[in-house]
């Protein structure tokens, strides 16, 4: 794709459109590469950690850090295919694996369970939550 | 969820959460009779919302300058257009210049005498310094081709009051001055515009402050106090937005101009997008860049409507107040509201949002615990 400030042309949107698996149509790949363009205000190629938690929408979100390690320094190919990621549960697993050793552990729900809850309940609190509710309901869904 | 859901709209999608949809439901589980694993698990609704944030989010949009779509794109209508860049070039750029230079010229001529000999007799060295500012304004609006056209009855001289308008470059100040001479409460700025504030706006009465300070606040909401109170001064002229905004939307007021216990006087400014988009992006331009590229347009169209003045209500908190005098400016202007601060162009947003959300997630979760273990006690 080169510098992030050159103009899309009909091949590069054609690649970026067969990378993310034809989610997105050619006018969305436009508008979102706009977007890219208005997010990486010096104009390098890709958007850095700092200019994603200018969005203040995106700096409040408790899950902003563990997007941001994932989305961190992408180049507008892999910012497209990593939005298109959105659509499928896939990416849910992608959150809570932290530690991307491709499995989610008692640890890993704990971890994500204190971002969304922050200083709320305590430690012990969270535990016995997440024990309770394993518990509870053996049905977790499979997609 | 799905991805089509995320705005992928445009600048022309101004559908956003009013202030009371600040904190959406949709980041809080719905509540479930049984709290399954997969409730716990599901943070579909955050993700959704932080994707939604990266995709389109309503606070950049405040401070986009909108380009205007190219008109000149092929063989007739280019030469047109060169035509015209010659004419605003060749001839409107000179004149404005020539316009503003006489201006300054009268100007100083007659300031540096008033305001040096007449320093025994204060009143009507004020008041000469005051019509002096106000000529000089209107020969800046001149020397942009400036078409501004007031609505309304013109702000009258009074003590307990304040004057406070949508902020969109430093020229709504300029456009405002020339029909009254404002006091007004700005940045202090680098360069010649520091200058020109540290003298000339000095004799209209000004308050300065420094955005990055804290302590400052205290300090100016005091001498904001001492000159409302004060019978000889100058109306006091406030620009509660903060910052520049583009025009289209207008950012949360702070609520400094509000409890201040006196009566606040709205203003609404709306610029015509036609001629020139008068939107000053600070980050983008130097005030100077921008005075030249306002002088080489063809005008600079605006309406300015002075509003009915408003009071505090009983039971009204100063942030309410606040709230609804962006109302009435808002709609007004014909713009449209966002729940942001405008300081959040140079900082973070206050950690205690983020843990309000992480307060309302835990309620819910234990609220659906305690209901569980009622049915299983049962």
């Amino acid at each position: 794709m080169g510098n992030a400030s050159s103009m899309l042309t009909q091949y590069d949107i054609e690649e970026v459109q067969e990378h993310c698996d034809n989610l997105f149509s050619q006018q969305e790949i436009v508008s979102l590469y706009h977007r890219f363009c208005q997010l990486d205000r010096s104009a390098k190629g890709f958007i850095s950690a700092d200019e994603f938690l200018s969005v203040p929408e995106f700096a409040l979100n408790p899950l902003s850090q563990r997007l941001l390690k994932m989305v961190d320094g992408l180049n507008f190919k892999d910012f497209v295919a990593f939005l298109s990621a959105f659509s499928t549960k896939a990416i849910i697993f992608k959150v809570y694996d932290s530690d991307c050793n491709g499995e989610v552990s008692f640890k890993d729900i704990l971890e994500v369970l204190r971002d969304l809850i922050g200083s709320f309940m305590s430690d012990k609190q969270r535990e016995i939550l997440c024990n309770s509710s394993l518990k509870m309901e053996v049905e977790v869904p499979v997609d | 969820m799905n991805t089509r859901d995320l705005k992928l709209s445009s600048e022309l999608d101004l559908d956003r959460p009013n202030p009371e949809d600040y904190l959406p439901s949709g980041s809080i589980p719905e509540s479930h009779p049984k709290l399954r694993l997969s409730d716990l698990l599901d943070i579909s609704p955050a993700l959704t919302e932080a994707a939604g944030a990266i995709v389109d989010d309503s606070f950049t949009r405040c401070f986009k300058s909108n380009p205007p779509e190219p008109w000149n794109w092929n063989v007739y209508l280019f030469p047109l257009w060169c035509c015209g860049v010659v004419i605003r070039y060749g001839i409107l750029f000179p004149v404005s210049v020539l316009v503003l230079t006489i201006g300054w010229i009268i100007f100083l001529l007659c300031y540096i005498p008033v305001h040096f000999l007449l320093k025994g007799n204060e009143k009507l060295r004020k008041r000469l310094e005051r019509c002096l500012v106000e000529l000089i304004c209107s020969f800046f609006v001149a020397s942009w081709t400036g078409v501004v056209k007031y609505h309304g009855p013109r702000p009258s001289r009074r003590p307990q009051q304040v004057f406070v308008a949508n902020h969109t470059s430093m020229i709504d100040f300029i456009i405002l001055e020339q029909m009254t001479a404002f006091s007004v409460i700005m940045q202090k700025h680098p360069g010649w515009v520091g200058l020109v504030q540290s003298t000339i706006l000095e004799s209209v009465g000004c308050i300065w402050f420094n955005r990055t300070e804290a302590k400052d606040r205290e300090i100016v909401a005091r001498k904001l106090r001492a000159h409302v109170q004060g019978a000889d001064n100058n109306p006091l002229l406030i620009f509660p937005e903060g910052t520049c905004v583009n025009n289209h939307y207008t950012v949360m007021f702070k609520k400094g101009a509000f409890e201040l216990g006196c009566t606040v006087c709205p203003i609404a400014i709306k610029y015509n997008k036609i001629f020139v988009d008068a939107f000053w992006n600070s980050r983008k331009q130097s005030f100077s860049t921008h005075l030249l590229q306002l002088m080489t347009s063809w005008a600079v169209v605006c309406d300015v409507w002075y509003l009915e003045p408003q009071t505090l209500r009983p039971g009204e908190t100063p942030i309410e107040f606040a709230e609804r005098v962006r109302d009435i400016i808002t709609a007004r202007a014909g713009l449209k509201k966002v729940p942001w601060d405008g300081y959040l162009k140079y900082s973070r947003p206050n950690p205690k949002f983020t843990e309000r959300k992480q307060q309302i997630f835990a309620e819910s979760v234990m609220q659906h615990l305690e209901e569980r273990s009622k049915q299983i006690r049962r």
